[in-house]
């Protein structure tokens, strides 16, 4: 196949209900995402890099250790009622995490409750799905995902020019992106 | 009975489960998400609704038989079952569910133990219903035949 321009998009899904894991997990591969699917939100925190220091902690480290992700996930989408940590108590943990607040997050529960929407959505989550979800549904993710790329390569363009300067602070050498 | 039969047969009957409730869009969708590279998929998640319904029921059938029943784990028992059976467009059995529901918000046992009886003859009436309708495919399959696709309103 040679080298793709674009990888797959990968998604991370979280929910404790095994037939609806089994259902979002084809939702996704259906639209040709690649998908890791988990059962709880500590799970997800731990495939995630966040280690449980980090966890407890509430704020991020200081100092940025890019090491966390090992492997890299462009969507986290999150079953709102677990037991433990709820799908909010994620979403919470997701934007509070230097490393992981970026990757959109969407929320899905059965219960159409406006204060839940309402809250999810200021907490910063992208969407918020009406189980049982669709393919239309999955098909609302492709926009926040190619948000997402973009918003890496400007951030990795921008951390270029950040390096360079910072290895030359005589010569201002202005490039750019 | 030749293919075309037994294929007129399959939509019948699916049309009758969705007539008389047991079915809902959620279960169309489910089939819409079934093709050559996964040829089972109804089958498996039914068969982990299956699984999952059965463990569910046997603990709300314990924890509704013991004095000072709690509630709270029963609603969260029936808010699962209630999940499931709506990812998998088990309508009636969905809707046993939310009145179950109801109930244990007011902490009725009499009428929670009624409900749960409800809920599992639901649940078996769909379990035979569904038995039907496989066995039904198997045998279109067994035939050369394929599995209809059913239009989304009828």
């Amino acid at each position: 196949m040679g080298m793709a321009a674009e990888a797959q998009f990968h998604v991370l899904a979280v929910d404790d209900s095994i037939i609806d894991r089994k259902l979002i997990e084809r939702l996704l591969k259906t639209s040709s995402y690649q998908v890791t699917a988990v059962d709880s939100g500590s799970k997800a925190l731990e495939f995630l890099g966040l280690n449980e220091d980090e966890q407890r902690k509430a704020n991020p480290p200081s100092v940025s250790l890019e090491n966390q992700q090992d492997v890299e996930v462009n969507l986290i989408i999150t079953d709102y009622c677990m037991p433990g940590m709820t799908g909010y108590d994620l979403l919470r943990k997701i934007k509070e995490s230097k490393s992981l607040k970026d990757i959109p997050v969407v929320i899905m529960s059965s219960e159409n409750v406006p204060s839940r929407i309402n809250r999810c959505l200021e907490e910063g989550a992208e969407e918020f799905f009406l189980k049982p979800v669709q393919l239309s549904d999955v098909n609302k993710l492709r926009p926040h995902l190619l948000k997402g790329r973009n918003k890496e390569d400007q951030t990795i363009n921008n951390k270029r020019k950040e390096m360079e300067e910072k290895h030359s602070p005589e010569q201002r050498i202005k490039t750019k992106s | 009975m030749e293919v075309g039969q037994m294929q007129r047969q399959w939509v019948d009957y699916m049309r009758s489960l969705f007539m008389e409730g047991f079915l809902d869009d959620q279960f169309l969708q489910l089939q819409q998400l079934q093709d050559e590279s996964n040829p089972d998929f109804v089958v498996e998640v039914v068969s982990l609704f299956y699984e999952d319904s059965e463990k569910l029921l046997n603990d709300l059938t314990k924890t509704l038989d013991t004095k000072g029943t709690d509630f709270k784990r029963v609603d969260a028992h029936v808010h699962q079952l209630k999940g499931s059976s709506s990812s998998i467009g088990a309508q009636r059995v969905k809707n046993a569910c939310i009145a179950f529901r109801n109930f244990c918000e007011e902490h009725n046992i009499e009428e929670c133990l009624r409900c749960l009886q409800q809920v599992k003859q639901e649940y078996c009436f769909l379990k035979n219903k569904l038995e039907t309708l496989f066995r039904l495919e198997q045998q279109i399959v067994a035939a050369g035949g394929s599995i209809p696709m059913m239009e989304l309103s009828f």
